[in-house]
């Protein structure tokens, strides 16, 4: 057997990095469909599983694939799958299922230019409205950006452990550049690495219910086999896990499903700082796009521009009270994505009179940072 | 005044199937794990898997490197005529153009660096081996990596059981790369024909 962590400096790219950190997080079950940019997720997943006592399964469609993972969630494992636009779009019902079944399971979508079928092989970030509103319903969800293939591992083992604590979905939404581009990355000690499960439930079998808030308001979730009564479904349901058809148990649930991350944001929500001290214009990014912004403020800072940077690590629940705060004292917003608005439209959301500009790109390539010095210069003049 | 940084940005490319990002991806590996420096590879390539346009850009750094993309190439690798002439232009005026010789006619404007290396592979047998004989070549005229670490890198990123192979094949190109610079060398102290 090999070792399950591979402890060392490698030389790999964001995807394989992303399978590595699963493997390390704990992950034993993998059920996924080939897509460029997301296929090497796979890959990597397909040859590892099976010397770690885990299982991969290529299934016939994401449809499947997503489906495949919240069943075998149920069995007490951690599971992944792995894609990119058109397979997240497939997803998109059995996303929903995994969140009001409160699923815990992780989700890859390695982005790239669309819509549809799009350009296979080039970056976007153009599914990050998506991701939260693309199911049916009203909910929360967890997605972090990972800015490197050393964070496509870092992130994912930070995946694992936000969805084993909140049994929910978490989304890694990385894009075709950082999955593919390749970067030393270090993988740390097995007993250095922190690694989280959800918590079983104890006591009697016979007064169970598999949807009673515990700690952060989370639910013990027991494996199917522990002898525990559970009933899955994605019709509305009560504590015991059965379908009420009632305003009341609607409600009941909703509070549930929202509150467990409503109320826990500090420990969710990721950012980064550079240079925001003193501040006068702040580019808000995340993913590939903060390297582009990291080097424009670099560039600014040469040219006595005072400008920083919030990198979002985690987009979703989104930072709403950093970007408050900020607009005490600051001049003006740049969002830099690729995507022309979308998480910039939250940023505006949280900025009061303070004013938004996105410095967007159609897709295809990275936001080059001249168009972020740009707009920072026109706003500084 | 901020000390000067000692970066260096290289452009490969050619077509798909030809090795190219494995060519990059080994000189991004040598740099970050031998030599010990900050490096990034990122790649280009069309839907098709083999025969489109294919691109490896690689940049080595003693610092860390936030924008992965090429601007202007200290190296540009070209290994087919029709990436030479989208990406001539993207070079520094200093910069090291280098090019297979039988797959690229350059337009004579600046010098070149040219080796016949999918020749040389075709010689040894193995065809798909010419990236790695151009890699061997890169690295003797380049600064870009160390020969040590660059023949570590080969040794961990071929299939197994082609390490020697593709090691004789690096040797072939890097042994090409050193007879070059000393022809060149000559060239340029103004000794010629038998001599040199």
């Amino acid at each position: 057997m090999k070792p399950q962590v591979l402890t060392g400096e490698h030389f790999i790219n964001g995807d394989e990095a992303c399978a590595e950190g699963a493997i390390a997080a704990g992950c034993r079950f993998f059920g996924g469909y080939p897509i460029t940019p997301a296929t090497e997720v796979a890959e990597q997943m397909s040859v590892r599983l099976p010397h770690v006592g885990g299982t991969f399964i290529q299934m016939e469609d994401e449809i499947a694939a997503m489906t495949s993972i919240l069943g075998a969630a149920w069995t007490g494992i951690k599971t992944m799958t792995a894609t990119s636009g058109p397979g997240f779009s497939l997803m998109m019902e059995t996303v929903g299922l995994a969140i009001v079944t409160e699923t815990p399971c992780v989700v890859v979508n390695v982005q790239r230019a669309g819509p549809s079928t799009g350009l296979p092989t080039q970056g976007a970030q153009g599914d990050m409205m998506q991701v939260r509103w693309g199911s049916h319903g009203d909910y929360e969800v967890i997605a972090l950006a990972p800015s490197s293939p050393q964070e496509m591992f870092d992130l994912t083992i930070t995946a694992f452990n936000l969805s084993e604590k909140y049994r929910t979905p978490v989304f890694i939404m990385s894009d075709e550049i950082v999955g593919h581009m390749s970067e030393k990355v270090v993988i740390p000690e097995a007993r250095k690495i922190r690694t989280v499960s959800r918590v079983k439930p104890a006591g009697r079998k016979d007064r169970f219910k598999p949807y009673q808030p515990g700690l952060l308001g989370v639910a013990p979730m027991p494996a199917i086999g522990d002898g525990y009564n559970v009933h899955v479904t994605g019709l509305t349901h009560d504590e015991k896990g059965y379908p009420v058809m009632s305003v009341d148990t609607q409600k009941e649930m909703m509070d549930r499903l929202l509150g467990k991350i409503r109320n826990n944001l500090d420990d969710i929500i990721l950012t980064e700082d550079y240079r925001l001290e003193d501040a006068d214009v702040v580019l808000v990014s995340y993913g590939v796009s903060a390297r582009t912004a990291y080097t424009a403020v670099e560039e600014a800072r040469e040219m006595g521009l005072r400008v920083g940077l919030l990198r979002l690590i985690t987009v979703w629940p989104f930072p709403e009270q950093r970007i408050r705060e900020l607009a005490k004292r600051v001049k003006a917003f740049i969002t830099v994505e690729i995507n022309m608005g979308q998480i910039s439209r939250e940023v505006e959301r949280c900025a009061g009179t303070v004013p938004g500009f996105t410095a967007g790109h159609h897709g295809g390539a990275v936001v080059p940072p001249d168009d972020v010095l740009k707009i920072a210069k026109e706003v500084l003049a | 005044m901020a000390r000067k940084i000692n970066k260096q940005e290289v452009i490969v490319t050619g077509f798909g199937g030809q090795g190219i990002v494995l060519a990059g991806k080994i000189l991004g590996m040598a740099a970050a794990l031998g030599d010990h420096k900050e490096s990034t590879l990122v790649q280009s390539y069309g839907p098709e898997s083999r025969g489109g346009a294919c691109c490896a850009q690689v940049i080595i750094s003693d610092r860390v490197i936030q924008y992965p993309y090429v601007n202007m190439a200290d190296v540009l690798v070209c290994m087919s005529q029709s990436a030479y002439e989208k990406y001539k232009d993207q070079i520094k005026p200093e910069g090291y153009l280098i090019t297979d010789k039988d797959l690229v006619k350059p337009d004579g404007r600046r010098e070149v660096f040219d080796i016949p290396a999918t020749r040389m592979a075709e010689e040894l047998g193995r065809k798909m081996m010419a990236n790695i004989i151009m890699l061997g070549f890169v690295t003797a005229v380049s600064t870009l990596v160390s020969e040590k670490a660059a023949r570590e890198a080969v040794n961990s990123s071929v299939p197994k059981g082609t390490e020697e192979m593709n090691l004789k094949a690096f040797t072939k190109g890097f042994e090409y790369g050193l007879s070059k610079l000393k022809g060149k060398e000559k060239k340029a102290a103004g000794k010629t024909g038998a001599i040199a």
